[in-house]
């Protein structure tokens, strides 16, 4: 490996904080650019997705980008192939004759003249058409009244012969396999001569052996002079089959480190960060439990959305923090304690209480409040009015209705107190919901849930797409109703705020769910990531029963 | 029942098949040019009622019967455009733009008549397409009366059929068509444009759906007056479901409403003292109905129809 970082005495301590891995640049005198992104932002409303990422990408280079989801990878390489206009940075890109051109933005079309062609985590492949149709789509021109599919179709099998990515052309894709259609993908790239190849997650939906066979196939290619991104989050195959790997975490690029000069210890590092606000939080005595789940099992259309055999106490004075990788059955879990989702097996007891039907109504009224993944279409009902969404949950309460009749200004007086409390800002309590930002949105249904002094609470990604300001604050909040004797089941995708507000953790895979009793955040990272045990022997039901 | 055999083997009733159904064959191909590029385009109804009233009023002005037919091609590819952009780049609601369209065409066309003729009685008439005489063609027994006495307008349709299936079959437009109206981002990843390929499949079909109109004024008739469309747009709407957006068997769905229509006029005449009209009228309606409900369970929908597809919003 002719690319070594430049390294400080202290690697690992130091890759910990984002702030000092800003000079960790991989120096590269051998080998030649082909592509240079410098700059490069992207916002979607109040989400910073991307801030100001510089990249580079050698000929013949198999890059690994990496990053918790969310962490802006996508979105950086949506930006390089056109499908989003970045608010600020520019691309270059070598030409044929390797010099560096700009690259224009925004249009896909500019990417692939360019040389660079991606294969798309959620393919974007026309079922209806055979792979042939689906491949040559877009390079012929569109006026001509006839097609000569015979010059295409060689061209194919020759890529395919070279390659060893073999489909079936004249099948519609619709009936392809999902390793077949991906390897349409790919040909579709190939197709037009790319230089330069990104994969959104390649492995992601493909078996071990259809993986192996993907990588082998890409090594073999780069030989031949190709260039590859490939955005992943399993560390394994990163390790295996990258030679440099940059790492994203919130939309930032916190690193590159050689391949050869990482381990998966250091990368879940990486992705993982350590710069945590700190959160005062003071130490409390567990109480007794208020949500107990004894071999809970929830079957979902896929494995994503399951949960296997769960069992897990939470306390009073408790917050339970659940850490995983997205989609490994984080829905289940808060479709169940929402009262959505109904289990096909074992007992859920809240407040000490068995659940013997569970529905939205009855959650609510043993006492469960809701914080919703999706604010703003689960958790507000957009087109009512800020008050009418403060008290939407207890519509037949004394205080909101008599004999079916709304009291219209208890609501309004209720909403002007919360919104005061809470600091709800916006156009005011009678303006419609959809009118607030992200943040408060999420303080509406935190002043919503928390004025109700539920026993158990779910706050599911509480802080996502949050600004700091508005996160910390839900996080006070949290803490505070720990203190008045809530127990808070927190799914997060952000490991660091499971780790600084959680008083146990469960680590979320496959739909199983396990004790990590460590706080160990490379530990947890891996276990995340499904390659490492827990920590200590694990009991089931764990926690301090 | 002999009598319906009768009638079935007529070659007058075959002939009026392919008459009545000629309108349909060009509403029902330009509805299936929208729907398959994943647009449904609710305005057909108006469009017909417009191409009806500009392809008549260019002929009664003196453009000619063919200047008649590119007008209200024309015009309905007009009112295609304001559906396109409503509910392409603006992606709004198709079946609100649609009927809004409907409603819009159908008025301003009959605002236009009456104001450009504020006082007839009994509406003016135009010397219509005539039927074609195709020296020993039209002689042929069964055949000829059937095929080669239509008017030219009919084999204007039945060119469109073959028209439309080559261009979605064998042209790289075509392919481009089928894949926006199933995945507009497989067209987007390959450089093309998704809202250019929308906007002209509108507007190609909105076009062809006038000439749907234009043949009631020019051909079937000679000339124009309310309510003549009367639900002929909203028949083809049904039969592109029945052709499972296929143009072969868009062709075979018309011919068969033609055949319909044309046996419950002559079962009227036939038995109309015992059976009152209205049962007959019906008739071609409750079969339509019966046949779609029949094919729809086969019909091979494009995925991405009624899916608004925006730019940068993967």
């Amino acid at each position: 490996m002719p690319c070594r970082p430049v390294r400080p005495p202290d690697a690992p301590a130091f890759l910990l904080s984002s702030k000092m891995t800003v000079d960790l640049t991989v120096t590269q005198t051998t080998q030649t650019k082909v592509l240079s992104l410098s700059g490069l932002s992207k916002r979607f409303g109040s989400v910073i997705a991307n801030d100001v990422i510089d990249l580079d990408l050698h000929q013949g280079e198999v890059l690994a980008l990496l990053g918790e989801n969310g962490a802006g990878k996508t979105t950086l390489m949506n930006m390089l192939f056109g499908h989003y206009l970045p608010d600020a940075g520019t691309v270059e890109v070598a030409d044929e004759g390797g010099q560096m051109q700009a690259l224009s933005l925004g249009h896909p079309q500019a990417a692939l003249a360019a040389g660079i062609g991606m294969v798309h985590q959620h393919f974007a492949l026309a079922e209806n058409l055979s792979a042939l149709n689906n491949i040559v789509l877009g390079s012929e021109r569109l006026g001509r009244w006839r097609r000569d599919l015979r010059a295409a179709r060689a061209k194919i099998e020759q890529i395919m012969q070279r390659t060893g990515l073999v489909v079936t052309l004249d099948t519609p894709v619709g009936r392809l396999s999902v390793g077949e259609r991906q390897r349409v993908e790919i040909l579709k790239a190939l197709y037009r001569d790319v230089r330069i190849l990104v994969l959104d997650e390649p492995t992601a939906v493909l078996t071990p052996q259809e993986a192996d066979t993907l990588f082998d196939n890409i090594g073999a290619m780069t030989r031949e002079g190709l260039s590859v991104i490939f955005i992943s989050h399993k560390l394994r195959e990163v390790l295996a089959f990258s030679q440099r790997i940059a790492v994203l975490r919130h939309g930032k690029k916190v690193g590159e480190i050689a391949t050869a000069d990482a381990d998966e210890r250091i990368i879940a590092r990486m992705m993982v960060g350590a710069d945590t606000p700190e959160t005062p939080r003071t130490d409390m005595t567990a109480g007794a439990p208020v949500l107990e789940l004894e071999g809970v099992s929830v079957t979902g259309r896929s494995k994503r959305d399951s949960l296997v055999g769960a069992s897990l106490t939470l306390n009073a004075h408790e917050i339970l923090g659940i850490a995983g990788v997205s989609g490994n059955g984080q829905s289940a879990l808060a479709g169940l304690i929402s009262g959505l989702t109904k289990p096909s097996a074992g007992t859920i007891r809240i407040g000490g209480a068995d659940i013997a039907t569970v529905t939205p109504a009855n959650m609510i009224k043993a006492g469960v409040g809701r914080i919703p993944e999706d604010r703003h279409h689960d958790g507000i009902v957009g087109a009512m009015s800020v008050a009418e969404n403060m008290v939407i949950e207890r519509l037949n309460s004394a205080e909101v209705s008599r004999a079916g009749f709304l009291k219209k200004d208890a609501i309004k007086a209720n909403a002007e107190t919360l919104s005061r409390n809470y600091d709800v800002r916006g156009p005011g309590v009678d303006a419609r919901a959809r009118l607030l930002s992200g943040g408060n949105i999420q303080k509406l249904i935190l002043a919503r849930v928390f004025e109700q002094t539920p026993q158990l609470i779910l706050a599911n990604q509480p802080t996502r797409g949050l600004d700091m300001l508005a996160a910390s604050e839900v996080a006070r909040r949290l803490l505070e109703a720990r203190e008045t004797g809530a127990g808070i089941v927190l799914i997060s995708e952000d490991l660091d705020e499971i780790l600084s507000l959680a008083d146990r953790v469960v680590v979320i895979h496959d739909g199983e769910m396990v004790e990590a009793g460590t706080r160990d955040r490379e530990v947890i990272g891996l276990m995340m990531a499904g390659e490492a045990t827990p920590h200590e022997p694990q009991q089931s039901g764990a926690g301090t029963k | 029942m002999l009598d319906i055999l009768n009638i079935l083997l007529s070659d007058s009733f075959w002939a009026a098949s392919l008459r009545i159904a000629t309108p349909l064959i060009f509403g029902v191909l330009g509805a299936l040019l929208c729907e398959k590029s994943g647009v449904l385009n609710l305005g057909i109804e108006g469009i017909f009622v417009t191409g009806a009233m500009v392809g008549w009023m260019a002929v009664w002005l003196g453009l000619g019967l063919w200047g008649g037919v590119l007008a209200a091609a024309v015009a309905g590819a007009a009112f295609g455009l304001l559906h396109a952009i409503l509910t392409v780049p603006l992606g709004l609601s198709q079946h609100v733009s649609g009927l809004g369209v409907t409603m819009f065409a159908t008025s301003l066309s009959y605002f236009t008549y009456r104001t450009a003729l504020p006082a007839v009685s009994s509406p003016p008439k135009i010397e219509p397409f005539r039927a074609l005489d195709i020296p020993v063609l039209s002689d042929l027994p069964f055949l000829g009366p059937v095929l080669f006495q239509q008017t030219a307008f009919t084999w204007l349709a039945l060119l469109m059929v073959l028209l439309v299936w080559y261009v979605l079959n064998r042209t790289p437009l075509g392919v481009a068509l089928q894949a926006v109206g199933d995945n507009p981002d497989s067209v987007d990843a390959q450089g093309l444009s998704v809202y250019g390929l929308r906007i002209g499949a509108v507007v190609a079909g909105s076009a062809l759906m006038a000439l749907g109109g234009a043949f009631l004024t020019m051909s079937a008739f000679d000339s124009f007056f309310f309510g003549m469309v009367n639900g002929r747009g909203w028949i083809c709407i049904a039969l592109v479901i029945f052709a499972s957006w296929r143009p072969g068997k868009a062709l075979f769905g018309a011919l068969l409403f033609g055949a319909f229509d044309a046996l419950q006029v002559r079962l009227q005449t036939e038995v109309g003292a015992v059976v009152p009209s209205q049962v007959f009228l019906a008739g071609p309606y409750v079969l339509s109905i019966v046949a779609l409900v029949i094919a729809a369970r086969r019909a091979d929908y494009p995925r991405a129809l009624l899916t608004p597809w925006f730019k940068g919003q993967r």
